[in-house]
């Protein structure tokens, strides 16, 4: 979370300027970067306005000479907007918890004092809003986790796991889209395509749909 | 047409990256030297966004089913064609089924660099995959079918070529005409990032004092660095959020990693501060085993920075053109 009462913004080198919203993450508050995310597309600088978990990062298309004007109408075009709630669709996603798709199960029941079970259970109940997508082609950012799962990224990121694994990195969760390196911990796996390059969008999720994981199978 | 008759691991089609598509979590890709394939582009008389072959590993070789000229940039590596040595960063002029030889970065070079990259005339000609010909290795798709290049590979190259580009034409490197060094280590500048005030006052004396080595584990990915293990004030837990290639993330062990062209475009590390984008050419030639050094850099500094490398391509673009209009030379 942002520890401080508002935005605060940062730039990342010459390339990006990043927003922070304050407070706690919601889906209140992401329904507010949505909305400053489309707001924020159209000014001259921006070439994309890339949400994350209540944050936003505008990727220029030329660097700014100075901050402070592009800083001062972010801020006030944060203090403006209404919260978009875009409402989209439910994809379901089977999976099967633990085993060796699920490698870092232990390392979640060991930080969370949770058995095998009220885990599954926990991960399994809610309805997840995408709240952005990064991190790799098609990938989804989720809300909605359960607090009592939250379980820190690992110390040293693991070099490659495999796409549909589900997994848990803080206080969030999501299902990789293809195979690559995470700081996550994997707790199952799914089978699903969530991105098509020859299509057009390419990803298959977008900010406003939700997802459901049903238990298909639980292996302690 | 090109054919790979032989290659180390990691080789891959690459132009100067895929923007427009971070809204899909795809990440830019592109050439780890930018400079360097602009300025192979620039001397051939393409388009400076041309896709080349971005070479990390020697040797390798290929062979060109067509006449055409080509130039070789990046790395000073031993590179011969039909065994005759090449100059680098040079226009060569290639009949149809000679073969190019690329060995080992020379010892002792004039500069310390680990990637070549070979442009032709006309460019690479894969198809576009959202809106770039550049290599997405995680999610396989851009450059050659989104993977790196293997033996008995076929390139599509070069093109109708209304401007013949001019043989034996050159440039000054980069590297030799815009040094940028700190007690005698390649160097980067680095702007700060949001959680740069989260590290002690000595361990960010350190990041800009010390020399980092780039370490084995280090790949278009990232650049894992070996060093003083840098240490935050308190522990930083943090949301997922954009990040771009130069973003300095350091994990909770302490030893920093230089997020580069095929990182993920979001991450939820701390970040340090990042490699500006006009130094990352310079990151990106680093060879592994090497140290380097970081300049810390404020927004005026990096905007000027930026400004210079395009007055360095525009400067080329220039040469090459005046070249044109010397009639003697075609």
């Amino acid at each position: 979370m942002n520890a401080s009462l508002s935005p605060t913004m940062s730039v990342l080198g010459t390339s990006a300027l990043l927003f922070e919203a304050p407070g706690d993450t919601t889906l209140a508050t992401q329904q507010r970067i949505w909305a400053l995310a489309r707001e924020a597309e159209t000014w001259p600088e921006v070439r994309e306005a890339i949400p994350g978990m209540n944050n936003l990062m505008l990727s220029f298309s030329r660097p700014p000479l100075t901050l402070q004007a592009l800083e001062a109408r972010l801020r006030d075009a944060w203090s403006a907007v209404e919260p978009l709630a875009l409402r989209g669709r439910v994809v379901e996603l089977p999976v099967r918890y633990g085993g060796d798709g699920g490698p870092h199960m232990k390392d979640v029941i060991d930080h969370t004092g949770l058995g095998i079970d009220e885990i599954v259970e926990r991960h399994s109940a809610p309805l997840y809003p995408v709240y952005a997508l990064g991190s790799h082609p098609g990938y989804c950012y989720l809300g909605g986790m359960d607090a009592r799962l939250a379980t820190p990224r690992r110390k040293v990121p693991v070099l490659r796991i495999p796409g549909g694994a589900v997994s848990i990195g803080g206080a969030q969760t999501g299902v990789s889209a293809s195979d690559g390196p995470s700081g996550w911990n994997t707790i199952g796996c799914t089978a699903m395509a969530f991105f098509d390059p020859t299509r057009d969008p390419p990803a298959l999720l977008q900010p406003g749909d939700s997802i459901r994981f049903r238990v298909e199978q639980v292996i302690r | 047409m090109i054919e790979i008759l032989s290659t180390g691991a990691l080789a891959t089609v690459q132009d100067l990256g895929r923007s427009g598509a971070l809204r899909w979590g795809v990440g830019s890709s592109g050439a780890m030297d930018p400079l360097a394939l602009a300025a192979g582009n620039i001397l051939l008389g393409n388009d400076e966004g041309a896709a080349g072959i971005e070479v990390p590993v020697f040797p390798m070789r290929l062979r060109f089913g067509v006449d055409g000229a080509f130039a070789l940039t990046g790395a000073d590596v031993d590179a011969r064609l039909d065994e005759r040595p090449l100059l680098p960063w040079t226009v060569v002029r290639a009949r149809a089924g000679q073969v190019l030889q690329l060995g080992l970065p020379r010892r002792g070079g004039h500069w310390p660099a680990s990637r070549a990259y070979v442009c032709v005339a006309g460019g690479i000609g894969v198809a576009p995959v959202l809106g770039s010909r550049s290599t997405q290795m995680r999610g396989a798709f851009g450059g050659l079918d989104g993977r790196a290049l293997r033996a008995g590979d076929t390139l599509p190259a070069g093109g109708t070529d209304p401007e013949p580009p001019i043989d034996g034409l050159g440039l000054v490197p980069p590297a030799l005409s815009l040094p940028l060094q700190a007690d005698g280590l390649p160097a980067m500048r680095v702007l700060p990032a949001a959680e740069y005030h989260h590290y002690t006052a000595a361990s960010r004396a350190a990041f800009w004092a010390e020399p980092w080595k780039i370490t084995a584990q280090s790949d278009r990915y990232g650049y894992r660095l070996d060093g003083r293990p840098l240490e935050a004030l308190e522990a930083i837990e943090m949301r997922s959020h954009g990040i771009v290639p130069g973003v300095i993330q350091v994990p909770p062990g302490g030893q920093p990693i230089v997020q580069m062209r095929d990182a993920q475009p979001s991450g939820g590390y701390p970040k340090l501060g990042t490699v500006i984008e006009a130094d990352l050419w310079r990151l990106g030639q680093a060879p592994v085993g090497s140290r380097v050094r970081f300049i810390e850099c404020d927004w005026d500094a990096a905007l000027a920075a930026l400004a210079e490398t395009r007055r360095w391509l525009d400067e080329a673009r220039r040469l090459v053109d005046l070249q044109r209009l010397q009639p003697a030379r075609q």
